[in-house]
Parts: structure tokens; sequence; C-alpha cells
């Protein structure tokens, strides 16, 4: 309770000051809407944004799926030999510093099926964490621990399955919850370059949608799905990393005085 | 100064179980860490090796494991490799894992299902003093506890030789001397063979049946001290006139290996 008051009382604050500000300066909407307009808005457009939201999201969770799945078998590719993870994270590293709003065009023209090119470019973005942690991860087992097994006559298989992957877990978990937040800036950065109309179209295009309409309310309306997305996934994230660490781990265990 | 290739230095009374002869390890970096070593292991005896940091001690244990290749010499087991337990300086314990599942670890490897297991580790919690924290987790444990799961853990496996490498340096004094007196207890009642690596003349008197002196540079043995005083030893034992005396004759041959 203590966690949640604070940041909630703020927000309270904060859009109670908005609304007055907005109300004494008399802004007309179509520069900065108040809080209870935006909030009216959303309610009014509901029909429209939220299907929207939907695509938005399934490209983002789409994506958040691929990069775990690639970015742990990648990783795990390059945990069984130095060589393959010595020749490959270069690339990896390219991908990752190439910002994805100057190759989203090019994958757009070469991917016919846009919701494809979208998850795509979702999955550049947001894979990168998870398989550079997962990789360090790998590599950070405990030598005593590993000398142990040798000892015991362990085989790899058991070596990996006993020590190295819960060796991983909590760098794995750090990365996800990196990757969910970029993975739904990924989807909605292509969304924008996609700039498709139609009914698959996601927030990103109800924002530039409503920009060419001047429908300033409707814009923030958006806007505050994508953050109230962005903020969930990352609160789901943080639960399923606190749930799967809390008894062992020390950034997730209690501390007590 | 003992040679290459001589026959075993000490007289052998009981049968060695391992052996190692004109035994070289010299590493990557070019550091020389044994020089033509000769040391044999009795069968159940409790071995110290006592020497000053970098004589090659812990090299010494970590090749009598098979961990890590020898340059040059042999070790030689009286009969098949046994099972070996390895108890290290630091608990070494899985961190995602409960006490029971830290204990059940070398077992898990053979293959023994859990079920079948779990008398064993129960026996081996009980023996260190550890009943009922089966389900704690390493973090939640003290330094001396978190020892006791590792010495557990090589007890659950029943190892024909326990390799103990400095386990209590890391330990306060109280907890140490409690855990001296337990694996003397546990040593007397399993007849085990264990080699015992310190740099506490005092813990080394205090537990072993013989010591053996090392130097550095290059690591070999300088020379050797059997501590013929019967069990029970108790802590009575600490302030006893004979354990002053023996403590009196190792720090002088430790000086002088120093010197040499």
């Amino acid at each position: 309770m203590s966690r949640v008051l604070p940041p909630l009382l703020m927000l309270i604050i904060g859009l109670a000051a908005w609304e007055i500000a907005v109300r004494t300066a008399h802004l007309p909407v179509y520069i900065l809407p108040g809080p209870l307009v935006i909030a009216q808005t959303l309610v009014r457009d509901w029909s429209t944004l939220f299907p929207s939201l939907v695509v938005t999201l399934l490209v983002t969770l789409g994506a958040l799926a691929a990069a775990t799945l690639l970015g742990v078998a990648i990783a795990l590719l390059f945990a069984q030999s130095k060589w393959i993870e010595l020749s490959l994270f270069p690339y990896a590293v390219i991908l990752q510093v190439t910002p994805i709003v100057a190759i989203a065009p090019l994958i757009i023209i070469w991917v016919k099926d846009t919701a494809t090119a979208l998850l795509i470019c979702a999955w550049i973005v947001s894979f990168f964490p998870i398989l550079s942690n997962t990789t360090l991860g790998l590599n950070s087992t405990d030598h005593n621990l590993l000398n142990l097994l040798q000892l015991y006559g362990a085989s790899r298989r058991q070596v990996f399955w006993y020590l190295r992957l819960p060796s991983a877990l909590p760098f794995f978990l750090g990365g996800l919850r990196i990757s969910g937040g970029l993975a739904l800036i990924g989807a909605v950065v292509a969304e924008f370059v996609a700039g498709s109309g139609g009914i698959q179209s996601g927030l990103a295009y109800r924002i530039l949608e409503s920009g060419y309409q001047l429908n300033i309310p409707r814009m923030f309306a958006a806007l505050f799905m994508i953050t109230g997305t962005g903020i969930l996934i990352f609160v789901i994230l943080t639960l399923v990393s606190h749930l799967a660490l809390s008894r062992w781990h020390e950034s997730a265990a209690k501390r007590e005085g | 100064m003992l040679q290459k290739n001589r026959p075993d230095p000490f007289p052998v009374e009981t049968p060695s179980l391992v052996a190692l002869r004109g035994v070289d390890k010299v590493y990557s970096n070019g550091v020389v860490a044994l020089k033509g070593l000769d040391l044999a292991v009795r069968e159940g005896e409790l071995l110290s090796l006592l020497g000053p940091s970098g004589c090659g001690k812990s090299t010494v244990l970590r090749l009598i494991a098979g961990l890590g290749d020898l340059s040059s010499g042999t070790i030689e087991w009286s009969n098949r490799r046994g099972d070996i337990g390895f108890v290290f300086q630091d608990p070494t314990l899985m961190p995602w894992a409960t006490v029971f599942g830290n204990i059940y670890l070398p077992l898990r490897v053979r293959g023994v299902p859990k079920r079948e297991a779990a008398a064993r580790i129960e026996r081996a919690m009980e023996q260190v003093g550890l009943a009922g924290f089966g389900g704690a987790y390493p973090r939640e444990l003290s330094g001396g506890m978190r020892m006791r799961v590792s010495i557990a853990r090589s007890l659950v496996a029943e190892p024909k030789i326990l390799l103990m490498d400095e386990p209590f340096a890391a330990l306060d004094e109280i907890t140490r001397f409690k855990l001296n007196d337990d694996l003397l207890a546990l040593w007397a009642s399993q007849r085990w063979t264990v080699v015992f690596v310190t740099h506490s003349v005092f813990e080394s008197v205090y537990l072993s049946t013989r010591i053996l002196v090392m130097s550095a540079r290059p690591g070999r043995v300088a020379a050797e001290v059997p501590i013929a005083v019967p069990a029970p030893r108790d802590p009575s034992f600490r302030t006893s006139h004979a354990y002053a005396e023996h403590c009196r004759i190792v720090s002088a041959k430790l000086a002088q290996a120093m010197q040499a």
C-alpha cells in the first residue's frame, strides 16, 4: 500500500493542477485539453480507440514473445561455444544500434503483409536486451559449482539444467522487463512509419489521424492508452520477476533491518 | 629436501588410499605451483596440509579431485577412484535451491529419485545439525549454517574421501571451534579419510592425525608431523599441554619451511 499511495497521490495532484491551469488560462482544446476533456474523449471514442489498442497490443505481445523465444534461443546457441558467440554477437549489436526508424521503411517495403512488417520492427527493437542479458547470465555460473558438478560426473546436459539455466534466470528476467517496454515502443514507431489506415490500424495511426484532424483531445486519449499499456506491461513483468525470484535473489528478497 | 622419484618418504603403516608421486603442476601463466611433490593419503586418517598462501595446498586438493591436469608425475589410487566429497572455502551453494535441494544435488546428478533420496538427505541434515532447515534458502542462513549445508551435501554422497579447502577460514572463531568439533565427531563416526587444507597451525593440530607442512614457490612437502593424541579430542584438548607442545613443534616446522 505504501508503495502505491505516493505515486497515486502525485498523479491526482498533477492532474488537478493541469485541469486548473487549462481552465484559468482559458486554453483552447486544440492547444492543450484538460484531463477531464481527454477522459470524456476516451469514453466517447472508445469504439474506435479500443480496436486500435488491440492491434498495437497484439503486435507488441507478438514481438515480445518472438524476442523472448529467439533471444533465449540465440543466447543458448552462444553458450554452446565461444566461437559462435564471437562471430555472431557483433551482428546482434549492429541490429541493436541501427535506429529502427531508419530501417523500418525498408522492412515495410520488403515485407508485403503490414502486420508481419510491424512485428519484425518491434522484434528488432526488443530482442537485444533479452539476448545480451541471457548470454551474460549463462556465462555467469559460479565456477566452484561448475567444478563441483564436474566432480560428481555430471553430463553437459545436467550442468545446463541444474546450474546454468537457473543462474541465468535473474539476468533473463531483467532483460525481459526492458524488452517489454521496447516492444511497445518498436510497435508504435513502426506503425508511425507504416502510417497505414483502414481497420488494421493501431494507436499510432490514431494519433497521426487525430493530428491531421486537429482532434487534440483524441490524440491525448490515444497517447494515454499507449502509456497506460506500457506501464501495465512493466507492472506485469515486474510481478512475474518478483514471483520467480522472491525467495532467493537479492533483488527481490525483502530486506530486514 | 625431498627429491623427485623417491619412494614414499614417510613410512606407511596403514595402506594409502591415494598417492601423488613426483607431481609437478605448472599453470598456463608459467607459475610453478608444485614441484616434485610426493604425498600419500592413508586410509582413515585426517590429514592436514598446512602452509603459507601460494604453497599449492589447494592445488593438491584439486588434483586429487581430478579438477585440472598434472604437468608431470602420477596420482595412484589404491583401488578405483572412489567418490570424492569436496568442501570449498566458500559454501558454494545454489542460491535458487532450498537447503534440501542443495544437499540433493550430488544424488540428483546420479539419477537418484527425490523420494528415495529424501531419507538420506534428512539423515545428512541431522548429522550436521540442520534438522528442520530443509525448506530454507541459503540467503536466509548464517555463514556457519551455510557451511553446514555444504558439508551435508558432501556427506550425502557417502564419499570415500573428503577434501576440504580451508572450509572454516571465513568463519568467526566461535563458529569455527564448533564446526571443528562437529567435523571430528563426524569423522569418528563415519571413518572417512579427510584431507584438510588450512593455514592455521592451531586448527591443524586440533583436527589432524597427521600434518604435512608445505613450503612455497615451488610447492612441496617440507615436513611431516604426526599428532599422536588419541580420540576423543574435545575442547579440553585446546588448553592441554600436549596441544601447546604440538603447536610449538608445528609452528617451528612452518617457520623453517617458510625460510627454506
